[in-house]
């Protein structure tokens, strides 16, 4: 079994290994130094303590799994009756450019009741097959029937790598179906590539800290990752559709279920910060929550919305849906100006693909100046009221 | 009617850095606290049961000081704990949290539902419950956003799908992922948690569980590994601004013009 050993003569000092450990997972205990529980494996005892102090030792006895016999990258097609979510698009994308560079084909695959003709609109972004279930059982998202469709794609395709939108049914759908197969799944994947030898390389911002994890799933089939909206880029839709629809189906018998859906009550209409191209965006550098109305002056005065970081919504200055970040929104706006933000990584996570950022914040050392094509060392309170009347004395001179 | 809350013990703050220079991963100051977003799963439950009747235990899987998170939670009136604690368990993934937490939940008995939290803030995945719930083989939902009402065999819940809301009865057992601002959690009581001071927690360790391939667990049972850790990357093109406030207001309210939003 693959595992960290301690060689105790070859520990200098047990209080400078410990301190190595960012998890609090090594201890001392009878004079000797132990790893407990709440080891997470990141071998940095091993890479930054002395040499041969803490060892990592592999399994012996592991199998080798055959990858050839995994071919294609397959995006689940994210719907609810019929209306494809964008991130479908932006992973098809994505999987046309880690296929190519291993020559695997790219597949989709669509479950739903009723849904043809839009099986049919996926051809037009360059897929090489959609593999659709159509079945009346499968007319809204119930788990388990969806995780048994997906089984059957699986077992019958084999596709070496499976993209699966982090929206509200791929954040369920992807880790139940994950355990069924027992394999690996990463969510929220800021970035992927690939290797040559067809694993699907995920990075993400991990153990809730300032640091990108680079993730392998190097032993299993299929890899799994799930992406957020508007991290990828969607490629153009072709006028022409190329490759072909496949029709499937699954005895019935496998798409009962536990779960009945009784009713379907469509929320109001709301402004998403998605969807706008301008963002102005408040930080806890805003001092008090009436504050927020200059920000929200200026975002109108811009023609877009005013957004925030997680302690402003945890404050209750402001509504979750317009928190940015990696357990907010992911956004990408034309524009978006953040007033007070320190840049943390799981905010940067949510916006770093905007076009134009600009960043004004007045301590020159923060973070988000690394992100920002236009920095500004200043305080808010002096820059956005006066900004706010000069934009305004312009548009009247107009 | 027999409920059972998952919790984790998560670090107190989120300042995790990598030095620049060594490239080791600071973490400042160690002290932990309960996810926060599990507290609301553990007043979910508590409603439940003071409405229907029943217990309401939880369950953790971590190091030995991750028992306090359970104190906290009899402190808040739960009934029973149990700790699945082993080094065995170290550098799990989801697939191998979920799966020592499955075998866990089997030892200490049947339950008719499943609470989680929506999401950790440390591994942040929201992928353990769904997880959970197939190695149990029970019905799973994510985003409830309200117990519409609890029936003998099942229960009535409201599931935010950001542009709908659905409502579905689902049938015991099962598992609830719920969010966050389901209920407003009630502060642990200094009564309740004198009372319960010496209250026994469950200790689960590798040896106490069925299934005693050590390839399910741990580093070995994890099908991902985490190759390797960096800092952000910065943006190569970028410009920085000093001066007045004067001065900083007319170069940003020409650089917006200039970009034509104004
Ligand atoms: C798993 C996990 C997920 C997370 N997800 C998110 C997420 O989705 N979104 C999110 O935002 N956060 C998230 N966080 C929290 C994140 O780590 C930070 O704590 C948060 O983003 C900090 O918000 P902030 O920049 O507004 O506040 P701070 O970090 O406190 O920064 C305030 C900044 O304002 C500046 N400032 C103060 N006064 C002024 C002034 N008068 N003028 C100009 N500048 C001023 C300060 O110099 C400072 O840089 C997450 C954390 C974890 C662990
Ligand atoms: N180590 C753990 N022990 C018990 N429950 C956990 C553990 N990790 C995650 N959970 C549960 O799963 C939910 C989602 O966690 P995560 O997938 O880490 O975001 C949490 O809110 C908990 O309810």
């Amino acid at each position: 079994m693959a595992k960290l050993v301690v060689n105790q003569n070859k520990v200098v000092s047990i209080n400078d290994l410990i301190k190595i450990c960012p998890f609090g997972a090594l201890e001392e205990s009878e004079g000797k130094l132990q790893i407990n529980a709440a080891c997470k494996m990141c071998k940095l005892c091993v890479k930054k303590g002395p040499k041969g102090a803490i060892e990592y030792v592999e399994d012996e006895d592991q199998v080798e799994i055959d990858k050839s016999k995994w071919n294609g990258i397959a995006v689940y097609v994210d719907h609810i009756d019929g209306v494809i979510h964008p991130v479908t698009y932006e992973l098809i994308g994505k999987a046309k450019e880690l296929a190519a560079k291993i020559n695997h084909p790219v597949y989709a695959v669509m479950m739903g009741e009723n849904i043809s003709a839009q099986s049919r609109e996926i051809l037009h972004y360059g897929v090489d097959k959609v593999f659709v279930y159509d079945d009346e059982k499968l007319s809204r998202f119930k788990i388990e029937p969806y995780t048994a469709v997906f089984e059957d794609f699986v077992n019958n395709i084999k596709p070496a790598s499976i993209l699966v939108g982090a929206t509200p049914v791929g954040r369920q759908l992807a880790p139940r179906f994950a355990a069924r197969v027992r394999t690996g799944l990463t969510a929220d994947c800021t970035i992927l590539e690939m290797n040559e030898n067809t694993d699907l390389v995920q990075i993400r911002p991990a153990f809730g800290g300032n640091i990108m994890a680079q993730i392998l799933c190097p032993n299993n089939r299929p890899q799994m990752a799930t992406v957020r909206y508007k991290v990828m880029d969607a490629p153009k839709r072709n006028a022409n559709e190329s490759g072909e629809v496949i029709n499937c189906s699954l005895a019935s018998e496998l798409l009962d279920c536990n779960v009945e859906v009784l009713d379907i009550i469509p929320k109001a209409k709301e402004q998403f910060i998605e969807a706008s191209d301008v963002l102005v965006v408040a930080g806890r550098g805003v001092k008090k929550q009436e504050d927020l109305a200059l920000l929200q002056e200026l975002a109108d005065l811009l023609g877009g919305q005013l957004a925030c970081t997680r302690p402003l919504y945890e404050n209750g200055w402001i509504e979750a849906k317009r928190q940015v970040g990696l357990s907010g929104r992911t956004v990408r706006p034309k524009l978006i100006i953040t007033c007070g933000v320190s840049g943390s990584i799981q905010f940067v996570a949510g916006m770093n693909n905007a076009e134009q950022i600009i960043a004004i914040n007045k301590d020159e050392n923060a973070t988000i100046f690394k992100t920002a094509h236009y920095g500004i060392v200043g305080d808010l309170y002096d820059i956005i009221p006066n900004l706010i009347e000069q934009i305004k004395d312009s548009k009247e001179a107009i | 009617m027999n409920i059972l809350v998952c919790i984790k013990q998560v670090p107190g703050t989120n300042k995790v850095e990598v030095d620049p220079v060594t490239g080791v991963l600071k973490r400042n100051g160690v002290e932990s606290k309960m996810n926060p977003y599990d507290l609301y799963a553990i007043e979910t439950a508590l409603r439940i049961r003071d409405q229907r009747g029943g217990t309401v235990s939880v369950i953790t899987m971590g190091p030995g000081q991750a028992s306090s998170v359970i104190r906290e939670a009899f402190a808040m009136g739960v009934d029973n704990g149990a700790l699945i604690s082993d080094r065995k368990f170290g550098g799990a993934d989801v697939l191998a949290t979920s799966y020592t937490i499955a075998q866990g939940i089997k030892k200490i008995g049947n339950f008719d539902l499943i609470l989680c939290g929506k999401q950790t803030t440390d591994g942040d995945t929201a992928q353990v419950g769904p997880e959970v719930a197939e190695w149990l083989d029970i019905p799973s939902m994510s985003n409830v956003s309200k117990i519409v009402e609890v029936l003998d065999e099942a229960v009535v819940v409201e599931m935010d799908m950001s542009h709908d809301i659905e409502i579905a009865k689902v049938q015991f057992p099962c598992l609830l992922a719920v969010e966050k601002d389901i209920f407003m959690p009630r502060l642990p009581s200094y009564t309740k948690k004198q009372a319960t001071k010496d209250r026994e927690i469950t200790v689960i360790t590798f040896d106490d569980l069925d299934d005693k391939n050590e390839k399910h667990y741990g580093l070995n049972g994890s099908p991902t590994q985490v190759q390797r850790i960096f800092p952000p990357s910065v943006n190569a093109h970028r410009e920085m601004w000093k001066g007045t406030g004067e001065e900083l207001t007319v170069k940003l309210l020409n650089k917006i013009k200039e970009l034509k939003f104004a």
